[in-house]
C-alpha cells in the first residue's frame, strides 16, 4: 500500500509523538522568539509613565468586571478609526500593560484614548447608569462600584511585584501606594463633586473612583507626545 | 499477557461520568450564553457584581469549551482508545482523577469567575491556582493515555488517536506557556509578558486553543465514531495522514490573524494571512474524508439522527474554515474584526461544527453505556431539527450584523467626515442581537430534549449490566 511509509509512525507511540511535539514547537519558536528579542529594540514613548496606584487598581477592577469583553482598546492605522478615537495605537505603549486589553470586541466603543475625552464627573454618572447618559447604549450598570469602597490592602504587593517584572517603581512609591491612591482618590471625589454631584463618604473612595482614575490615564504618552500624536513614529 | 480474542474489561465507568457532566456543564454554559445574548439585547437584564455580561461572557465561553466539548472529548477519547487499543485504560485511578480533577476545575472556574478573579485573557482567565490545577489534571489525562498506548494490543494505532496525542501535546505546551504569570495574592497574578509581546503569546495560544480543542479533537472523534454509525472504514486513510500533519503544522503558525492591523511585527501579521489561506487544504482534507466515508449510506442519514448531526456539522466544519481563511485577508479583516462577524464565524464553528459533532458523540455512546437503546429516535431527530433552526437563527443574524457593523464604522459623508457616531451602529444592530437570542433559546431548547432523552434512556439501562466485550478488531482502521 502507498502509506506504508507512514507506518514507523503508527505503529510507535513514541516516535509518532515526537514527530507531533516537533510539529507544533516549531511553528511556536519561530512565532515566540524572535519577538521576544525583538521586544528589546520597541521604544517606549518619552511621555509614558508606569500607572500611579489608584489608576493601577482601577485598571484591575477594569479587568474585574471584564469591560475588555465589550470594549477594545487598540485603535487601528485607518483614517475612519483615527478620526473616531484618536492617534493609532503603538508598539512602544504597552510596556507596563499586564496582561494587555486590547480585546477582541466593540460592543462599545474603543477606549485607547479615551482619556480625559469626558470630565470624571461624566464618567461617574456613566457608571451609576449609562442610559441616563445615552438611552441606546447597552451597556451594564455599574451603580455597585460606586458603592463599593476601595480595598488598597494589596496596592504595595501589586506595585513591587511590577518592579520585579521591570517597572521602574521607587521604594516610597511602593511603601506610599495606598496612600498614594487616596490622595488620587480625594482629587478625582473633588472634581465630582465640583460638578454639582453630591458624594458620600463611601462614595468618595469608591471603586469607581479608581477605575475613572485608570480611564482618565489612557492614551496620556500619546497624548502628551507631539510626535506620536502626527502619527509618524 | 492475554492473547488475541480474550475478554478485555474496559473501563467505562470514567465515560460515563464524562458524557454526563460534559451534557450538564453544555446545558449550564448555554444557559448562561443565553443570558448573556439576552443581556446585550436588553441591558435591564443585567444583575449587581455578580451577573453582568462582563462576568457572564468568559463563564460562558468556559463552561462550554472546557465543561462541554472537553468533557465529550475526554469521554470519547476514553471510549474509542480503549477499543482502538484493545486494552483497558491505564489506571482507573488516573481516570477517576481525570474526572472528578476536572469537574472540580470547572466548578472552582465558575465560581471564580463570576467572583471576578480572571487574567482576562480569553479562554485563558482563570486565575494561576486553577491554572496550576488544569496542567496538574492535563498530565494525568497524558500519563493514562500514553500509559495505555504503551501497553496497547492493537499494533496500529488508528488516525482518531492522532488527533488526540496532537490535542494532548499542544494543548499542554499552549497552557504553560500562556499562563506564566507572577502571582500577588491566592487570586491576583500579572502576566509575565506585557503589552504587544503579552497578545502575541495570549493569541498564539488563544488561535491554537480553536485549533486543539474545537478542532482536532473533534476530528478525532468524528474519525472515531463516524465510520462506527455507518459502519464501514474511514474513506481514505491516505488522506488521513496528509491531512493530519499538515493541519498540525500549518495550524500552529496562524494565531497572529487575530491581531491584523495591531502595532505586532507586519513579518507576523503576514505568516498569519498566508497560513491561514494554507489552513483550507488540510481543513477540507477532513471535511471531505468525512464526507466521504457516508458515501453509499446517505439514505440512512435521512432516518438517522446521528449521521445528520453529523453531516450538518461537517458541512459547517467546512463552511467555518473557508469563512476563517477569508476573514484572515487584510483587507476583509479590516471589516470583520472587533465585530458581530467574528461572533457569527465562531458559533458556526461551534455550534455548527462542535456542538453537533458532540452530541453525534453522545447519541452514539450514551446507549451503549448503559446497555440499552436510545430512549427515542424520534426525539433525537426533533433535537437536530430544533438545534439546525437555532443555529441558523444565531448566525444568520450575527453576518448581517458583522457587515452592518463594520460598514457603518468606516462610512464617511462626501466632505469625509465620519456618517454614524457609534452608538448609531449600537441601535442598528440591536435587532440582530434580539434575532440571536431568539436562536440561541431554540438551540438551548433542542439540549433539554437531548438531556430528557438521555435521563430516559439512562432509567430504562443499566450501567451494571455485563461489560465485558470481546475485544473485536476495530472496524474503523484500514481504508483505502
Ligand atoms: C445556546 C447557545 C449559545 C448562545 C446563546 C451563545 C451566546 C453567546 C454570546 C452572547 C456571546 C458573546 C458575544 C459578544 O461578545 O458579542 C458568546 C461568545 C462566545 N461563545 Fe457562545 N453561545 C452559545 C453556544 C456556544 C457554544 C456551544 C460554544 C462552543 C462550543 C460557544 C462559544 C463561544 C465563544 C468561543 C465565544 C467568544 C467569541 C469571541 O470572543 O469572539 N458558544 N456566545
Ligand atoms: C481554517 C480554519 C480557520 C481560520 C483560518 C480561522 C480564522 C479566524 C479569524 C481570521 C478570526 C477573526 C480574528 C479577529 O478578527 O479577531 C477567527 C476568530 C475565531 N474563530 Fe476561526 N478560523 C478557522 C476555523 C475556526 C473553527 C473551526 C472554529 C471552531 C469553533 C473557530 C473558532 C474561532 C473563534 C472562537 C474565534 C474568536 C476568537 C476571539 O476573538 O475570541 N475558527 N478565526
Amino acid at each position: 500500500m502507498s502509506h506504508e511509509w507512514h507506518r514507523p509512525l503508527e505503529n510507535h507511540w513514541i516516535r509518532l509523538s515526537t514527530f507531533t511535539f516537533l510539529a507544533v514547537i516549531v511553528g511556536g519558536v519561530c512565532l515566540l522568539i524572535p519577538p521576544f528579542f525583538l521586544q528589546g529594540t520597541i521604544e517606549p514613548l518619552t511621555n509614558l509613565r508606569p500607572y500611579s496606584s489608584l489608576e493601577l487598581e482601577g485598571r484591575d477592577i477594569y479587568i474585574r468586571e471584564g469591560c475588555n469583553t465589550c470594549h477594545s482598546q487598540q485603535v487601528r492605522p485607518f483614517k475612519t478609526e483615527t478620526d473616531r478615537y484618536g492617534p493609532f495605537s503603538l508598539a512602544g505603549e504597552g510596556i507596563y500593560d499586564r496582561p494587555f486589553l486590547w480585546g477582541s470586541r466593540r460592543t462599545g466603543p474603543d477606549l485607547a484614548r479615551v482619556g480625559k475625552k469626558y470630565p470624571d464627573s461624566w464618567h461617574w454618572l456613566h457608571f451609576k447608569n449609562p442610559r441616563d447618559i445615552e438611552p441606546r447604549s447597552n451597556m451594564p450598570e455599574f451603580a455597585f462600584l460606586t458603592e463599593t469602597v476601595l480595598d488598597t490592602s494589596l496596592s504595595s504587593a501589586k506595585l513591587s511585584a511590577l518592579r520585579m517584572l521591570g517597572h521602574p517603581y521607587t521604594d516610597d512609591e511602593i511603601r506610599n501606594a495606598p496612600g498614594d491612591a487616596e490622595r488620587a482618590a480625594g482629587g478625582i471625589a473633588a472634581s465630582i463633586r465640583g460638578a454639582g454631584i453630591v458624594l458620600d463618604a463611601t462614595e468618595a473612595r469608591s471603586e469607581a473612583v479608581a477605575v475613572i482614575a485608570y480611564l482618565q490615564s489612557l492614551g496620556h504618552a500619546v497624548r502628551e507626545d507631539d510626535v506620536a500624536m502626527t502619527g509618524t513614529r | 499477557m492475554s492473547s488475541e480474542g480474550e475478554v478485555v474489561q474496559y473501563d467505562m465507568q470514567v465515560v460515563r461520568g464524562f458524557a454526563i457532566s460534559a451534557l450538564v456543564w453544555g446545558i449550564v454554559g448555554m444557559t448562561v450564553g443565553l443570558l448573556a445574548a439576552i443581556q446585550l439585547a436588553w441591558p435591564e437584564a443585567n444583575a449587581g457584581p455578580w451577573l453582568h455580561f462582563g462576568r457572564i461572557r468568559p463563564l460562558h465561553t468556559n463552561a462550554v469549551i472546557f465543561g462541554f466539548t472537553l468533557g465529550v472529548v475526554f469521554a470519547g477519547s476514553y471510549y474509542g482508545i480503549q477499543r482502538l487499543c484493545r486494552v483497558r485504560m491505564f489506571s482507573d485511578t488516573l481516570s477517576r482523577l481525570n474526572l472528578w480533577g476536572w469537574n472540580a476545575i470547572i466548578v472552582s472556574a465558575a465560581v471564580s469567575l463570576l467572583a471576578g478573579k480572571t487574567t482576562s485573557k480569553e479562554y485563558a482567565e482563570l486565575e494561576w491556582p486553577i491554572d496550576i490545577a488544569i496542567a496538574v489534571v492535563w498530565i494525568i489525562y497524558a500519563i493514562n493515555v500514553f500509559g495505555t498506548l504503551a501497553r496497547r494490543r492493537e499494533r496500529q494505532m488508528y488516525a482518531a488517536i492522532w488527533f488526540w496525542i496532537a490535542t494532548i501535546i499542544t494543548i499542554a505546551m499552549l497552557h504553560i506557556v500562556n499562563s506564566m504569570e507572577l502571582p500577588v495574592s491566592w487570586m491576583k497574578s500579572y502576566s509575565l509578558y506585557a503589552g504587544v509581546y503579552d497578545a502575541n503569546v495570549q493569541w498564539w495560544y488563544g488561535h491554537n486553543a480553536v485549533g486543539f480543542l474545537l478542532t482536532t479533537p473533534i476530528l478525532g472523534l468524528m474519525y472515531y465514531f463516524l465510520p462506527k454509525q455507518v459502519d464501514r472504514p474511514i474513506y481514505s486513510h491516505r488522506l488521513s495522514i496528509l491531512h493530519f500533519w499538515s493541519l498540525i503544522c500549518i495550524y500552529i503558525w496562524a494565531g497572529p490573524h487575530h491581531l491584523i492591523y495591531s502595532p505586532l511585527p507586519d513579518w507576523t501579521q503576514t505568516f498569519g494571512t498566508a497560513f491561514s489561506i494554507m489552513l483550507i487544504l488540510p481543513s477540507w482534507g477532513g471535511m471531505l474524508n468525512g464526507f466521504l466515508t457516508m458515501q453509499g449510506a446517505w439514505d440512512r442519514v435521512r432516518t438517522d439522527p446521528i449521521l445528520k448531526m453529523f453531516a450538518v456539522g461537517l458541512t459547517f466544519y467546512g463552511m467555518s474554515t473557508f469563512e476563517g481563511p477569508m476573514m484572515a485577508i487584510k483587507t476583509v479583516n479590516s471589516l470583520s474584526h472587533f465585530t458581530n462577524w467574528t461572533i457569527g464565524h465562531v458559533h458556526s464553528g461551534a455550534l455548527g461544527w462542535v456542538a453537533l459533532t458532540c452530541f453525534a458523540t453522545l447519541y452514539y455512546m450514551i446507549p451503549r453505556l448503559w446497555h440499552t437503546q436510545l430512549y427515542s429516535v424520534r426525539l433525537a431527530n426533533t433535537h437536530f431539527w430544533i438545534a439546525t433552526l437555532g443555529l441558523l437563527l444565531y448566525v444568520t443574524p450575527m453576518w448581517i450584523s458583522g457587515v452592518t457593523q463594520g460598514l457603518m464604522w468606516r462610512a464617511v459623508n462626501p466632505d469625509g467626515s465620519l456618517a454614524y457616531t457609534f452608538i448609531e451602529s449600537v441601535s442598528a444592530i440591536r435587532v440582530y442581537d434580539v434575532i440571536r437570542a431568539v436562536g440561541g433559546a431554540v438551540f438551548l431548547s433542542g439540549a433539554f430534549v437531548m438531556f430528557y432523552n438521555v435521563i430516559m434512556t439512562i432509567r430504562q439501562g443499566s450501567a451494571a449490566a455485563p461489560e465485558p466485550s470481546l475485544a473485536a478488531t476495530p472496524a474503523v482502521a484500514g481504508g483505502r
